[in-house]
């Protein structure tokens, strides 16, 4: 029994390398994570940086603290959709049928997919901490608040890299994964992730109450601007458990709809 | 106890699509079994349902003495796969595919090392081991992914039409390598529309046509079957009304087979003496021949026999000694 979880454990790891090393061999994999979200930080902030002086815009040592969260959402839901395309072309190359066809867990190449994911989450998260301190962000929280948004970032990642899972299985195609790019911006801009709930006019403002990704936004920004708090970060972790809920839902229906496709 | 054994076999997709609709057979331990048929025939599906990647909808399969849909994870254990698109990512060197091949079979690491070092050997990919996979020819893929299909030293190794557009010197290799693994023990399932391929290496050869078995045999015993030689010619002027006319002077001497590419066929009753007699007939009826060929029959005419159709691309058959495959 030991065995074989340990055996488990050794697929799921070979399995998520792999995916990790793919999109550092591969740049249109890590662009999306790395690359626009940082082009964005840099054009929103360098671009919009006055948005502090607004009434309701909370207290923060500048705008590039308030935009790192959404910069890293976004990185998280892009490595989401990357991990789509990713699993989508497996499936497409028949790669997916050579994992099928060994004798491990059917769930094993999803979860290795999703632990690469989260790896890519959380090198995001390091990166863009380490851009902002360069850039003369100031992580209210300190170390261990830095910490904790990496670990979101991370959880984030693989939260996402469910829905994208069960997008890439249901359609099998990295064509209709790559169209769902779009969509990550409206949900973005539909949230609370670039700007504060209260600036967005009706009905923004109520679709970004409702939207988990304002919880995760607050629950990122909180440790940068304000401080660790137990209650943002369980916020933030409310959130991220929503969008996992539903997308290993939907990732398990897309994966027994394949197995039973062949 | 045979290696394979299929009973009433089915696969039916929706919208009422009936890939494979019933097939018997059985493949003993130790022997190379071929699936000959045409594209679409429900050669793959079949492989597809064999290997555990596709649930039958009726009928059942034991491989390796497993059930494929009972015991699923016992027969992956027990067979090698080689997908018919050679199911590799380009962005892995060989090295590391086997690496996690050997892996995903539960192999301690340094077996694991070991026998990828000898199995890349052994497929003659020593050298370009290091390098990712996007840049090997097919030949090379087709290797690497036979030896990916042998990391776990599977009892029954089933190949889903291996040469397919490999060039003849690959092809060869390929064909090389699957008799040595025979002769060492391992059972072989493969698919193919090649006659050619079936011919050479086959002990047993299985015709599928529309998703039903055609026939079953030896390729000498399907032959023999057939029977008689067959006649090709080809007329000095292709008009029509003389082709009619053609055909019956021929029907006097066997019966007239499906012409291909405007060659005229027919199976000779008597056998090659007939010959001058055809020549002759037409020379009365006013027509002329161009050109004349008797063939030995061939397993595309077993498949003409059974099936009243020409296997596509039988016309198409590899040329062993051309073509140059340099590929290290």
């Amino acid at each position: 029994m030991r065995g074989r979880l340990v055996w488990n454990l050794r697929v799921v790891a070979a399995l998520g390398r792999r995916s990790v090393m793919q999109a550092f061999r591969r740049p249109q994999f890590l662009a999306p994570i790395i690359v626009f979200p940082s082009l964005f930080l840099a054009v929103n902030t360098g671009g919009a940086g006055r948005a502090v002086d607004l009434p309701q815009f909370p207290q923060v040592h500048g705008f590039l603290d308030f935009q790192l969260a959404g910069a890293m959402l976004q990185s998280t839901m892009l490595a989401g959709v990357s991990g789509a395309i990713a699993l989508a072309m497996d499936i497409e190359i028949g790669f997916v049928d050579r994992l099928i066809a060994a004798p491990i867990a059917r769930s094993s190449f999803v979860l290795g997919r999703l632990v690469a994911t989260g790896m890519l989450g959380m090198i995001a998260g390091i990166w863009f901490i380490a851009v902002g301190l360069v850039f003369g962000a100031h992580i209210a929280g300190g170390v261990m608040g830095a910490l904790v948004v990496i670990a979101m970032v991370a959880l984030n990642a693989l939260a996402w890299g469910t829905v994208g899972a069960a997008l890439a299985l249901k359609s099998g195609r990295a064509s209709v994964a790559q169209g769902v790019f779009p969509l990550v911006f409206v949900i973005l801009f539909l949230s609370s992730a670039f700007f504060p709930r209260g600036l967005l006019l009706e009905p923004a403002q109520t679709i970004a109450d409702w939207n988990p990704m304002s919880l995760i936004a607050e629950g990122l920004r909180d440790p940068i601007i304000s401080g660790l708090s137990f209650g943002s970060t369980m916020k933030g972790l409310g959130g991220i458990a929503i969008v996992a809920a539903i997308g290993t839902a939907l990732s398990m229906w897309g994966l027994r709809a394949r197995l039973r496709a062949g | 106890m045979a290696a394979i054994e299929i009973r009433g076999l089915e696969r039916r997709f929706s919208g009422g699509v009936v890939a494979v609709a019933g097939i018997d057979l059985e493949v003993a331990e130790g022997e190379i079994y071929a699936f000959l048929g045409p594209n679409g025939a429900g050669k793959t599906t079949t492989v597809r349902m064999l290997t555990t990647l596709l649930r039958p909808t009726g009928g059942h399969a034991i491989v390796a003495g497993h059930d494929v849909v009972r015991e699923a994870a016992d027969v992956r254990r027990s067979i090698g796969v080689a997908l018919q698109e050679a199911a590799l990512d380009p962005l892995m060197t060989g090295r590391e595919l086997m690496h996690l091949q050997a892996t995903l079979h539960g192999i301690p690491r340094n077996d694991g090392v070991r026998r990828s070092t000898a199995l890349l050997n052994r497929v003659g990919l020593t050298q370009a081991a290091d390098r990712r996979i996007g840049t090997y020819s097919g030949g090379m893929r087709r290797r690497l992914d036979l030896a990916t299909a042998l990391v776990h030293d599977p009892n029954v190794l089933f190949l889903d039409e291996p040469t397919t557009g490999l060039d003849p010197v690959s092809r060869r290799a390929i064909w090389e390598e699957v008799r040595k693994l025979n002769d060492e023990g391992t059972t072989v399932f493969l698919t193919t529309q090649y006659l050619e391929e079936a011919d050479q290496l086959a002990d047993r050869v299985g015709i599928i046509d529309d998703g039903r078995m055609a026939a079953e045999g030896t390729p000498a015993l399907l032959k023999a079957q057939v029977g008689r030689p067959r006649l090709e010619l080809t007329l000095v002027t292709g008009v029509n009304s003389e082709h009619t006319r053609a055909v019956e002077v021929l029907a006097r001497f066997g019966e007239p087979l499906p012409s291909k590419n405007g060659m005229l066929m027919v199976s000779l009753e008597r056998g090659a003496s007939d010959i001058a007699l055809v020549v002759r007939a037409l020379d009365e009826a006013g027509l002329g021949v161009e050109t004349l060929n008797l063939v030995q029959p061939s397993l595309d005419d077993v498949f003409v026999e059974k099936t009243g159709r020409h296997l596509e691309g039988a016309d198409k058959q590899p040329a062993a000694e051309t073509g140059v495959g340099a590929e290290q």
